[in-house]
């Protein structure tokens, strides 16, 4: 059996310590702090470590300590003309991404988080190293922990170090805005980076081969563009692609200013989204898989991943 | 034991009971008795050549069934849950029955529950790219279906006439095209699922950010020891509006292996990227006449799809790494005919294989892409240790090797060379730095390889997930996980299983 354990993620399980440690949270780039609620003010609080371990470009992975920026990461990856799809928001960190499970705004290209993540090495709730996955880019052996990770707001364990698959860096990348209909485009166009709607402009990012781009970017039909427009906040909505025209409508009592992510569902809002009922079974189903991962309840108390919160700051 | 109601309080009983929540076991004619009651006389069979049939999945090992219960609806699956566990029973979800790794062996005399015969499409979603559909339906019909569409389902198996969408999420299945798409851990959006308690829940949603833990991620590949899918929204792909596919050859193995690993480090994501050694390409050419050149020591098989530009720059970056790792020959599909030829020798491949030998046993490890070369050397070494024949067709973008190992099963002693030889191809891929298994899933087959990967916390920490789906222990028991995994686990290895 490999070790994964470093004395970087020896320490970080240090720090975390035994049950009888107490109350601790793991602390990122407080990006999205909000995200499942406040986390009580008792806590200590811990950092994972920081740094990349080990590039390895040729087979299109990176181990990276979860302290890193992604911003950071994505820097030494682009020096081999990679990336990783995780959004970089400014100081946000990978364990910090992973926890929250939320993605860019190039999720419609690029995918969700939750398929980004290899292998992780976590410190469970009293205080050892764990290692969830694999290094590899394909892997069925065992149950998938990570995605389990993914999302979990740092309530089941925290995460130490990960493999992350990554991606070449597009050859090139053209933003384009306009008033074409957003939800023709997402059809017609062939897997756009995002397309993005704020209920009267569009925004479309293509990347890829130049060639491609020019031809795509002619048949949207749209003006050349700086970049995506500030995002409303704090809030996010999750809906089914499908039902992103009819915010437009402006029935109910609405998200208030947005920028929807056409294809994907995702729409940045100034306003609550309705809440949405949750099954018996899966509240139960959550309640089961904390008793067994932190009994105490000692891992990012007061932090629920079924609790709607504004994951950013308004 | 009284009033057997599934709870979180049997997790306790199962440290008492080994494994399995023992209600008074009662005798196999009344279990069948009641599933027939709860399902339909005709769709529960107990007669001995039909448990023995699906004593048996496609691997090589094989286990018993108490009955085999054939439902129509998630009701129907639910009841034969409960009337499973009444009677003290395991049960083990099935589908076409095409695993390699003995995950649908029904292992402790349990009800095995095959969802074949739920195999409609339930609902085609072109705005949402979503399908909604019952486990049973095969794969390859899902796919045909929704072609009209402009539409397909990613993952591709090789088993892909015959394996079902509700395999495909308990192994969490690949396929050739999954290297740019992603298995189908990807391309499932939300599950309805029967709980090992009986009860009925929908985890995931069609919506990006469902609530809560990521439950349908964790659900997928856990071979049906976490419940059993009643219902599966897929995500659907856009066709490419371009695809080429080009078949390199080279007259020596490593020339091709490092011809991959060249493409992959060049920045390339290719929609696939396969490799055939010479003794496979042989058989699948007698077999489908594909026009591949039997005397290469192996050949890739490479398809690159999305908008024209990206795919014709490709196309030249392909060749260019192929001719400068030493490919003898770079051709390129004239049309979609050509293409699905060179496809259908790939895809005849273990078929082909038939006429080799009369047994082979397909292994399934990965390795990091950089490490091709030299892990396929030792695969062959280690063959020619254990006097067996081998070849090799495999995944080789996504760096997942299929050795197929050829034998005679009458010839006595042979399984045992077969099964040595396997577990030092394991062994070799973990040193490079692999895992154990890159879509066939743990099963029986490497439920006590599992350690070779994972230490004990590791195995812990699986072991504490499965508990809290299924604390009694119910779902597909002693599969993925070997004895002892978690603290207090007094499961043992079962009597009557041939691993």
């Amino acid at each position: 059996m490999r070790s994964a354990t470093s004395a970087t993620v020896a320490a970080f399980a240090a720090a975390v310590g035994p049950p009888e440690a107490g109350a601790v949270a793991a602390v990122g780039g407080r990006t999205q702090w909000g995200a499942g609620g406040r986390v009580s003010a008792d806590a200590r609080e811990v950092h994972a470590p920081a740094g990349i371990v080990a590039v390895e470009a040729a087979d299109m992975t990176v181990r990276v300590g979860a302290g890193t920026t992604v911003a950071e990461l994505d820097a030494t990856l682009a020096e081999v003309g990679q990336t990783v799809a995780l959004p970089a928001w400014d100081g946000a960190t990978v364990g910090g991404v992973l926890a929250v499970g939320h993605s860019g705004l190039r999720r419609l290209g690029w995918g969700p988080v939750r398929d980004v993540l290899l292998e992780a090495v976590v410190v469970s709730a009293d205080g050892r190293v764990v290692k969830a996955g694999g290094p590899t880019v394909k892997n069925v052996s065992g149950y998938d922990l990570c995605r389990l990770l993914v999302g979990s707001l740092g309530t089941l364990a925290f995460v130490a170090e990960v493999v992350l698959r990554t991606r070449p860096l597009p050859q090139s990348e053209r933003w384009l805005a306009g008033d074409a209909d957003a939800f023709a485009l997402v059809e017609r166009l062939h897997r756009p980076a995002a397309v993005l709607w704020d209920g009267t402009t569009t925004w479309v990012l293509l990347d890829g081969h130049p060639a491609d781009v020019a031809a795509e970017a002619e048949l949207a039909g749209l003006a050349e563009a700086d970049g995506p427009p500030d995002l409303p906040g704090p809030h996010r909505w999750s809906l089914r692609p499908s039902e992103l025209p009819a915010l437009g409508a402006g029935a109910g009592p609405g998200p208030g200013r947005f920028l929807a992510e056409v294809g994907v569902g995702v729409v940045h809002a100034e306003r609550p989204p309705p809440s949405r009922p949750i099954d018996d079974h899966v509240v139960e189903l959550h309640r089961r898989i904390k008793a067994v991962f932190d009994p105490d309840g000692r891992l990012n108390p007061g932090r629920d991943p079924l609790a709607a919160a504004p994951a950013r700051a308004g | 034991m009284e009033g057997a109601t599934p709870s979180i309080a049997g997790g306790r009983r199962r440290q008492e009971t080994a494994g399995v929540e023992h209600e008074e076991r009662r005798d196999a004619a009344t279990l069948a008795a009641d599933l027939r009651a709860a399902l339909a006389p005709d769709r529960v069979r107990t007669a001995g050549v039909e448990l023995g049939l699906y004593g048996r999945d496609a691997s090589v090992m094989s286990g018993s069934a108490a009955a085999v219960c054939f439902p129509l609806t998630t009701d129907e699956v639910a009841s034969a849950v409960r009337v499973a566990r009444r009677h003290g029973r395991p049960f083990v979800a099935r589908g076409s029955g095409t695993g390699l790794a003995g995950g649908a062996v029904p292992v402790g005399d349990p009800v095995v529950i095959v969802t074949t015969k739920m195999d409609r499409i339930l609902e085609v979603d072109p705005v949402d790219r979503v399908a909604w559909v019952q486990p049973g339906v095969v794969n390859l019909d899902l796919t045909r279906a929704l072609a009209p569409h402009g539409l397909h389902f990613a993952p591709d198996p090789s088993s892909q006439q015959a394996c079902t969408i509700g395999g495909n999420v308990a192994n969490n299945s690949g396929g050739p095209h999954c290297l740019a798409y992603g298995v189908t851990s990807a391309h499932v959006l939300a599950l309805e699922v029967v709980l090992p308690d009986g009860s009925v829940t929908l985890l995931g949603g069609l919506d990006p950010e469902p609530a809560g833990l990521d439950l349908r991620g964790t659900f997928v590949g856990s071979e049906g020891t976490l419940g059993i899918a009643t219902r599966i929204a897929v995500r659907l792909t856009p066709d490419p509006p371009s695809v080429a596919t080009l078949l390199l050859d080279f007259m020596s193995v490593d020339d091709a292996a490092e011809a991959v690993s060249g493409i992959i480090a060049g920045g390339l994501l290719p929609a696939a990227l396969e490799m055939m050694d010479r003794r496979i390409t042989e058989a699948a050419e007698e077999f489908v006449h594909a026009g591949y050149p039997t005397d290469a020591a192996a050949v890739l098989l490479v398809e690159l799809d999305g908008l024209p530009a990206g795919v014709e720059a490709g196309v030249e970056r392909v060749r260019a790494i192929g001719l400068a790792h030493g490919a003898r020959t770079v051709r390129v599909a004239a049309d979609d005919a050509e293409r699905a030829l060179l496809w259908k020798g790939r895809k005849s491949a273990f078929g082909a294989v038939a006429r080799l030998a009369p047994n082979y046993y397909l292994h399934d490890t990965v390795v990091p892409r950089t490490r091709l070369c030299e892990v396929l050397r030792q695969v062959y070494a280690i063959a020619e240790r254990h006097d067996l024949g081998v070849m090799n067709v495999f995944h080789a973008g996504d760096g997942n090797l299929h050795p197929l190992l050829l034998f005679d099963a009458r010839e006595p002693g042979v399984m045992d060379r077969v099964h040595a030889a396997g577990e030092e191809i394991v062994q070799v891929s973990l040193d490079a730095g692999g895992v154990l298994s890159g879509e066939h899933g743990i099963g029986l087959e490497k439920r006590d390889l599992m350690p070779l990967l994972f230490g004990p916390d590791d195995l812990d920490a699986q072991a504490r997930l499965r508990e809290a789906f299924d604390p009694d222990g119910v779902a597909n028991p002693t599969k993925i996980l070997p004895a002892g995994s978690r603290c207090g686990d007094l499961q043992s290895v079962p009597e009557g299983v041939w691993v």
